[in-house]
């Protein structure tokens, strides 16, 4: 099971608003990223299409940027920080933890497609450190111990929903 | 009475969110004589006390209330907002922290609220345009701002008042304003904090710029780690637009400008100008060759200026109070304010706003209390992945860009973080060059291929596996790399590496010839080991991912527990140094060494 953003959602219109302009190409790459959940072949394809290059061009850059991804990730994208203050105050133990806790390592995401982990270079809360982001919601003061409570918190959430 | 509570990135992360929420829910209970006004701010600085609560009393009073949680919340309402009496245990005093800092970048920042615009009229707000536009012509401006000494806070120092008549000074139309805000140097925040914080004063020193300069259009290229900043230029753009802040004939001038946020998409590389602008053209973000700068040849191949957010914060402050006043702070050839972001292992970590000039030891050791635990500075790194880390021998160095530059570290963003003895030089030298080899955009060969041969020599360090004459290589390629380089990522890379070696050399020989970190950090290079203080409770046998503790539970006596089985015992074999044991030990039984 994979956690495909919008089932329905078709690229045409997800791509609707915009025009030819080739300064479109990167925010086209991020709707998709946002609202399909990753970059689709399609959509490559269509924003090629749309902005008259090869789509070769558009892998170009969207392979060049850390923000595309080419396959759906987790329900829970965990963003783990691995920027200067968060790596002298134990960012690599927590790594550690969240990556045993799911069984998966940094990169992979969950059998349940409940969980994706990714490191990331700064979350701007330094002086909290370590820190990871789950969903755009920031977690700090982070133990690896607390970090595990957080994942079973969600894993727990979830069973009770489903 | 009003109440304000810190809800940028750091206050929301610390729980400020619900802190926020319990008063919106307790203050609607009042009755309705008791009226409370209660607004969301900013950053303070004091990131380390986050969530912060002000309640300010009709006097204008201000009550600081610091690491707040949902049952202080109900404390603070019973007692404070009804019965009227402060808690004393509650309450910081935040002069000490505050009397030598000089606040003009975050002038507003955990004052105000930064998703009104009335808020920010409130306080001087779009004043400084309006001058500008009723009274100064575009010469008048640039001239302003060159005699206020302001250089850019982005990293290289240029003068921002050059920059601007360059610009000016190119009769090609359109020009472009962008705003940096990228903030890549992982460890520094001071950008966020105004984004989050102020970000009307962002807009404001925009409109400055492009008045200045002749420009119609603006962009702000904001990374995507930083959505709530994303999301409060967006609200601070739609309101300035809804007040004609921004348009066509902005209040009745006849200047036209509008801008919008163009998002990053995770490439520290892109924070350099030339690769910025490739980006928002839709290409793959590589640098190119300077000349042509962007006040040449920019964005769209037009005029184009590009400033970094704090630059443009001070530009409001600029216009209103005048370049000579903003002069007066600082020194030599650093003039106004910097601020710092510091970080690591200092007690009150936070941004510290302050005059050019103040000496490391003044910002580190009184601003921020010097370090977590009682320990000793060992070293502070200064300017992210291409500055440098100084000593503690050197911590009476000035900020200042000539004399930082020196000592081989720099200003650079601001960033700051500090070291204490159990920071590891050689690992923090290691993480910031595997940062920039991953981050480079391979289109040159010295940086490329320079940066990767430079990790694997390190990453044999740090395995125990060094050998003699590695850190004269490391010189070699650092050098070599520096000065073959196409832009300043390559150029500034091999920094980190090379001020550790020129002042912790014995860090790495340490490494190199007797396989041992003394800061006992390098995990090929430490033993975990359970020492006479265990009491046998089994929280390290729980926590330990890999089965690497053996031993009997204690029931009972502890003499006889120890007599009987022996304390606990990690088998070397099987420890992943994980440090999970270390963590869950409230008997500090376990050692590395
Ligand atoms: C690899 C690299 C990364 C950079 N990252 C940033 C950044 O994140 N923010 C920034 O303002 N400037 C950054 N710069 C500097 C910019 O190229 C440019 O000098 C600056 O934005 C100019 O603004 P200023 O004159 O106001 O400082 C970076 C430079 C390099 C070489
Ligand atoms: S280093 Fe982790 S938030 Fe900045």
């Amino acid at each position: 099971m994979k956690f495909i953003l919008s089932e329905t959602l078709t690229t045409e219109e997800v791509l609707k608003d915009f025009n030819e302009e080739k300064s479109n190409l990167i925010p086209m790459l991020q709707i998709l990223q946002t609202k399909i959940g990753y970059v689709t072949r399609e959509g490559v394809y269509a924003i090629a299409a749309k902005l008259n290059v090869p789509p070769a061009e558009v892998y170009g850059v969207a392979t060049f940027f850390a923000q595309f991804k080419f396959e759906p990730s987790g329900k829970y994208h965990i963003l783990i920080c691995m920027g200067t203050a968060c790596h002298v105050n134990g960012a690599r133990e927590v790594l550690g933890a969240v990556e045993r806790e799911l069984g998966i390592n940094e990169g992979e995401t969950t059998e349940d497609g409940l969980f994706t982990i990714e490191e990331v270079a700064c979350l701007g809360c330094c002086s909290l450190a370590p820190v990871m982001m789950i969903n755009k919601e920031i977690h700090a003061g982070l133990t690896p111990t607390k970090a595990i409570k957080v994942i079973k918190a969600i894993r727990k959430e979830e069973e009770n929903e489903s | 009475m009003k109440v304000r509570v810190g809800l940028a990135s750091c206050g929301i992360s610390a729980g400020g969110q619900v802190v926020y929420d319990e008063f919106e829910s307790e203050i609607s209970k009042l009755v309705e004589d008791k009226k409370i006004e209660l607004s969301i701010t900013g950053c303070l600085g004091i990131c380390f006390a986050e969530p912060i609560v002000d309640v300010i009393d009709d006097e204008g009073k201000v009550y600081r209330y610091t690491k707040i949680d949902k049952k202080k919340t109900q404390q603070i309402v019973q007692k404070h907002l009804i019965e009227g009496q402060p808690i004393d245990e509650l309450l910081i005093n935040t002069d000490p922290i505050f009397a030598q800092q000089v606040k003009i970048v975050l002038r507003n920042c955990g004052f105000i609220d930064p998703e009104s615009i009335e808020a920010y009229e409130e306080v001087d707000g779009y004043k400084a345009i309006r001058k500008a536009l009723d009274k100064m012509t575009k010469e008048e401006v640039i001239e302003e701002v060159k005699e206020s000494g302001l250089r850019g806070r982005g990293g290289a120092g240029f003068s921002t008042g050059m920059k601007w008549m360059f610009a000016a000074n190119n009769p090609n139309e359109p020009r472009y304003i962008i705003c940096n805000a990228d903030e890549g140097d992982p460890g520094a925040f001071a950008n966020r904090a105004v984004l989050e914080g102020d970000p009307h004063a962002v807009l404001e020193g925009m409109m400055l710029a492009a008045y200045s300069m002749g420009c119609e259009k603006g962009y702000i290229y904001c990374r995507a780690e930083y959505p709530l900043a994303v999301e409060r230029l967006q609200i601070a753009i739609d309101q300035a637009r809804e007040k004609g802040y921004l348009g066509y004939n902005i209040m009745g001038s006849g200047f036209d400008f509008d801008l919008e946020i163009f998002e990053g998409a995770g490439a520290f590389v892109c924070g350099e100008e030339t690769a910025l602008m490739q980006s928002i053209e839709g290409a793959r973000g590589m640098p190119r060759l300077r000349p042509p700068y962007p006040a040449q040849k920019g964005l769209f191949g037009q005029p184009t200026t590009i400033n970094n957010v704090e630059t443009l914060a001070d530009i409001p402050y600029i216009i209103l109070h005048g370049g000579a006043k903003y002069y007066e702070y600082g020194i030599a050839k650093s003039r106004g304010t910097k601020v710092f972001s510091v970080a690591g292992k200092v007690r009150n970590g936070g941004l510290v706003e302050v005059p050019m000039g103040m000496s490391l030891r003044n910002i580190i050791c009184d601003i921020c209390d010097g370090i977590k635990d009682d320990k000793k500075v060992k070293a502070v790194q200064l300017g992210g992945p291409s500055g440098g880390c100084l000593p503690e021998s050197l911590l009476d160095t000035v900020v200042d860009y000539e004399t930082l530059t020196e000592t081989g570290a720099i200003v650079g963003s601001g960033g700051m973080i500090v070291a204490d003895e159990t920071t590891c030089m050689v690992d923090l030298a290691r993480f910031f060059l595997s940062f920039t080899q991953q981050e480079s955009c391979g289109k040159c060969t010295f940086c490329r291929i320079g940066t990767k041969r430079m990790l694997e020599i390190l990453n044999n360090i740090c395995d125990g596996k060094g050998k003699v004459g590695d850190i004269e290589e490391l010189e070699r390629l650092g050098t070599t790399i520096k000065n073959s380089s196409l832009c300043a990522l390559g150029g500034t890379a091999p920094n980190p590496v090379l001020t550790t070696i020129r002042y912790f050399r014995q860090e790495y020989d340490a490494h190199i010839t007797e396989q041992r970190c003394p800061a006992k950090s390098c995990k090929a290079l430490i033993t975990y080991e359970i020492i006479d203080g265990c009491v046998g409770c089994g929280s390290c046998v729980r926590v330990c991912p890999s089965d690497a503790i053996i031993g009997t539970k204690r029931k009972g006596d502890v003499d006889l527990w120890r007599e009987e089985h022996g304390i606990f015992v990690i088998i070397d074999d099987k420890c992943i140094r994980c440090h999970m044991c270390i963590a869950s030990c409230r008997y500090d039984a376990i050692e590395v060494s």
